[in-house]
């Protein structure tokens, strides 16, 4: 369901060309837990945000659903993003005016949802994910786990097909950090597809597919099996 | 999204900031107090200057003798052409639409009583004048002779002229002797006040044909016409116009409707009003620069939260409209605190110095408020346009 096809990227950096992605090949499956490893220059990064439609390529086809969605315009990547693409970040990027809930809520205001399915479809997450007595709590407020687990009910509250975390228990202890990440495991029950980005081979070798980034290339594509 | 939700996110930046959006509006603030104060004092003034013209009513024309060919005052006033006669005043009364015709001249002449001698206006007028000029009286009455030619010597005082030569009497029934000539006083004019330099209450008004003569004048300066409200100055004019050519032969007058003349006076007043209203708006290009200054450094610190927007699906447009609102609302607000201090200002300098006429027109608050938001509107336009056109990546890790 997810299909790259010779995807290259290249950045210009002053004057020299930088190649982060080279003729890229990959194919998901809807349910797969993928993990990208890779030292920090080796594109996985790149690849995170193609997969995500936050880039383009420079060559190369994206076929999400079978739907071609390399050549769509702002308008039709951003509608994609918004009701298929969920994103985890390390930094948790959630807005520091907002409450918790506010947060969570966001991808619903931006998709143009009533007020009160918004409101219920909030509720259930927060409760879901043990938030319920910080939803009126602004980020600074909150603890860093409780922090990501804003951040993935927001990633969530469209319901994707993909999940993208970047990183997602870099800024958090060792602890905290396995829970987070049983969280997103989770989400693979309710058959979300699952793309865990990290140089942490410990977290990495959990997900049943690994694949390992080097130069833009992807040099390794494992398959554990159980 | 809903405009409501957009709302809601940008009054959140906004509270957030209060400080820095308070000093921010506080820069449109002072220029559409600056716009309002100035065109409060000029629309004051115009509507100060126009009730001083209009206080005789506005249903005036006046008949002068000689034709004006080009700018300027006209000759006749000196006596060089055929001179407007008491007859030309009567037949004007029998026209169409005319009430009152006043016959009218001026001079100066030394009037005396009691002993006490003061140089004064002299004003020669009709019987009429008292209604037809919206005078009133303090005590007594305007003379009734149906016959202007025939009037006898009498005269009404200006309040003046009873304080300084009958002070403490009733000058009702004395006599006042203007240059040599015993006038009964009849009545006595209410305050008036100066009128454009004019002293109203230093004056004594007697019938016209009793001044002609006084002043040894063979015409009259001019006949003033009252016509019915309800009628057009431009038909009047040309009525009166086809009479006095007939009585004439030519057109060796002149009219001067007081419609037009007030017309005239309050265009350009509007135009003064307008030009202090634009000095004003100088200061609100200041308050429009504070709003593209900080609209732009926040674009610059919330990158990273544009980035996530864009990341969770918002569009262009959207984060367009966003930063756009937020530059509208500043300005928006700082305008409605513009107003009331622009307001507050031209009130506190009416209750200091009331003689100040201020008046601050609906309109001009509704304008002003809607340039305020144009303003937040155009300031914010490249800030947002920078905001939308960021790249979802870099923003992402922009930190």
């Amino acid at each position: 369901m997810i299909e790259l096809q010779n995807v290259c990227r290249t950045f210009t950096v002053g004057d020299q060309q930088v190649t982060a992605l080279r003729d890229v090949n990959l194919r998901l499956d809807a349910g797969e837990y993928l993990s990208i490893m890779g030292p920090s220059g080796s594109g996985k990064s790149t690849m995170l945000n193609m997969l995500g439609l936050l880039d383009r390529p420079t060559s190369g086809t994206y076929l999400l659903d079978g739907g071609n969605v390399t050549d769509l315009n702002d308008e039709q990547q951003a509608r994609v993003r918004r009701e298929k693409i969920g994103f985890v970040f390390q930094s948790f990027h959630l807005v520091p005016r907002l409450t918790a809930a506010q947060n969570v809520e966001l991808p619903l205001i931006l998709a143009g949802i009533p007020a009160e399915e918004r409101k219920a479809r909030v509720q259930v997450l927060m409760r879901n994910y043990g938030l319920s007595d910080r939803a009126d709590h602004k980020p600074d407020q909150l603890s860093g786990g409780q922090r990501q687990r804003v951040a993935i009910a927001r990633a969530t509250v469209m319901n994707p097909t993909v999940l993208l975390a970047d990183e997602p228990t870099g800024n958090l202890d060792r602890t905290t950090g396995w829970e987070v990440l049983k969280l997103l495991e989770g989400l693979l029950e309710q058959g979300i597809t699952l793309v865990v980005v990290t140089h942490d081979a410990e977290i990495g070798a959990r997900a049943r597919r690994q694949i390992h980034m080097l130069d833009g290339r992807i040099v390794s594509d494992e398959r554990r099996t159980k | 999204m809903y405009l409501r939700d957009l709302i809601t996110l940008t009054t959140s930046s906004f509270l957030t900031y209060r400080m820095r959006s308070f000093l921010t509006g506080l820069g449109i603030a002072i220029g559409i107090a600056a716009v309002i104060l100035l065109t409060s004092i000029g629309e004051g003034l115009h509507q100060f200057m126009l009730s001083e013209f209009s206080q005789f009513g506005t249903n005036i024309i006046s008949v002068q003798p000689g034709k004006t060919q080009t700018q300027g005052g006209n000759v006749g006033i000196f006596g060089s052409v055929r001179p407007l006669t008491l007859e030309d005043a009567d037949a004007l009364r029998r026209l169409p639409y005319v009430e009152h015709v006043i016959p009218g001249l001026v001079g100066t002449a030394e009037v005396r009583a009691n002993g006490r001698t003061r140089r004064t206006m002299v004003l020669g007028e009709g019987r009429d004048f008292g209604a037809a000029f919206t005078m009133k009286l303090q005590s007594g009455s305007f003379w009734t002779d149906a016959d202007d030619e025939q009037a006898r010597a009498q005269v009404v005082i200006g309040s003046k002229i009873e304080q300084e030569l009958f002070s403490g009497m009733n000058p009702l029934g004395q006599y006042l002797r203007i240059g040599g000539q015993r006038y009964r006083v009849i009545g006595v004019m209410e305050s008036k006040g100066q009128i454009l330099g004019m002293d109203m209450d230093d004056t004594v008004f007697i019938p016209a044909a009793r001044a002609m003569e006084l002043f040894n004048r063979p015409g009259l300066m001019e006949v003033n016409v009252s016509y019915r409200a309800d009628v057009d100055a431009d038909t009047v004019i040309r009525i009166l116009t086809e009479r006095m050519k007939e009585r004439h032969g030519r057109e060796d007058f002149t009219l001067i409707s007081q419609e037009k003349a007030l017309e005239v006076l309050s265009s350009v007043l509007n135009i003064l009003t307008f030009a202090v209203g634009a000095l004003g708006g100088i200061s609100l290009l200041v308050g429009a620069v504070g709003i593209l200054t900080i609209m732009t450094m926040a674009v610059t610190e919330r990158t990273a939260e544009i980035g996530l927007l864009r990341a969770l699906g918002a569009r262009e447009r959207q984060v367009l409209n966003l930063f756009l609102s937020e530059a509208m609302l500043l300005s928006a607000l700082g305008g409605l605190m513009g107003l009331a201090l622009g307001i507050g200002i031209a009130q506190g300098l009416h209750w200091l110095f009331p003689a100040l006429p201020v008046h601050t027109p609906w309109l001009f608050a509704v304008l002003a408020e809607l340039t305020a938001i144009s303003i937040g509107l155009l300031a914010g336009v490249v800030p947002a346009m920078r905001a939308a056109r960021l790249d979802p990546v870099e923003a992402l890790h922009a930190e």
